[in-house]
């Protein structure tokens, strides 16, 4: 009687670590569903929607201007944000001052990138932390499957092309 | 014939149930609990590679002591190179974020190290790329905690948190909520 119980508590120890890893190996190295917070990507993506993102581009080394990627946040490694890639490494990223007096120019240097949210009155980002390390970032959205009404691929950048590349 | 294709069929089953547990259970292994890694470089001399291109260190680093990003100063840890995301750097924590660093090389004198950023450093200054060429480093890059040097037999150690003394930080964030000046 006890050896039945023993017996069936390891193989449901086993068949738990199985499809642990099973389930590690799939969102490390090639993709999931994940649910997103927060106003900062509107209105490309709004609060509680849920996404595909998958984990083959940053391996390869494959993300471009305008994807939606993400990464871990910067000042809080537990948390993730979600943002767009606005410009890659040695490209020229302008910044307007509030006053849209001086208009300066710096470079996304080495490994970074410069990410900015579709929601630029309302987006923490690199605006304000400056251009985040590539080994932050943790994947990449492509595909939106929740709200049924806004299914499908992701839209374009509303806010124009902003990036320069010399 | 029809006994050797029932054999061929029983083998391939087993053979694929095999792969298909032992593989994740493999990859997760190395992923999330730890892993073995062969140091190159000088910037950690004396500590690691000591005996600099004639035989190099292998380490084992463990990543489920930093899974929720726990370090003290004075570890040595991997990290993902902030300058180029193929390449692992192996260097020593010096300062946790909130402390203030005296640079050696930085074009700053003074740093305060932000939240959620380390500042990390090599044994061997002045050889090293580290965080006094580009700053400190956010948390988000940290892959092992290096604990015990695993070849060549002779260097079997563990390895031991310290902090040379001339590398405290100026203030550190303990300092700073016990009110001291």
């Amino acid at each position: 009687m006890l050896r039945g119980v023993l017996g069936k508590t390891f193989r449901l120890i086993g068949y738990t670590i199985q499809y642990g890893c099973i389930a590690h190996c799939a969102f490390e190295y090639v993709g999931g569903v994940v649910m997103c917070s927060g106003p900062s990507m509107e209105p490309t993506i709004q609060n509680s929607d849920i996404v595909f993102a998958e984990n083959l581009s940053r391996h390869f080394y494959g993300i471009q201007r305008g994807d939606i990627v993400i990464a871990k946040s910067p000042s809080d490694p537990k948390s993730n944000i979600c943002k767009r890639v606005i410009g890659l490494e040695g490209d020229k990223i302008l910044s307007n001052s509030p006053s849209g007096f001086f208009k300066s120019h710096s470079y996304v240097p080495v490994g970074h990138v410069w990410l900015e949210g579709d929601n630029l009155q309302n987006s923490t980002d690199s605006r304000y932390y400056g251009p985040v390390p590539y080994g932050l970032i943790r994947g990449r959205i492509f595909f939106k499957i929740w709200p049924l009404n806004d299914f499908g691929f992701l839209r374009d950048s509303p806010n124009g092309h902003r990036f320069s590349d010399d | 014939m029809a006994l050797s294709q029932g054999w061929v069929k029983r083998y391939f089953k087993a053979f694929c149930k095999g792969f298909f547990v032992a593989v994740p259970v493999a990859v997760t292994f190395l992923d999330r609990v730890a892993c073995v890694a062969r140091v190159e470089g000088a910037s950690m001399q004396p500590s690691l590679n000591p005996g600099g291109s004639q035989s190099s260190d292998v380490v084992l680093l463990n990543h489920w002591k930093v899974r929720n990003f726990e370090v003290q100063r004075g570890d040595i840890v991997s990290l993902v190179s902030p300058k180029n995301p193929e390449q692992k750097i192996i260097k020593r924590v010096i300062a946790l974020e909130g402390d203030i660093v005296k640079t050696m090389g930085h074009k700053n004198r003074y740093v305060k190290v932000p939240r959620g950023h380390i500042w990390v450093e090599g044994d061997h200054h002045g050889h090293s790329f580290d965080s006094n060429s580009f700053g400190p480093v956010s948390l988000g890059l940290l892959h092992g905690h290096a604990t015990h040097i695993l070849w060549p037999p002779e260097r079997w150690q563990k390895l031991e948190s310290v902090l040379p003394p001339e590398r405290l930080p100026i203030q550190s964030e303990e300092d700073c909520l016990r009110g001291s000046p």
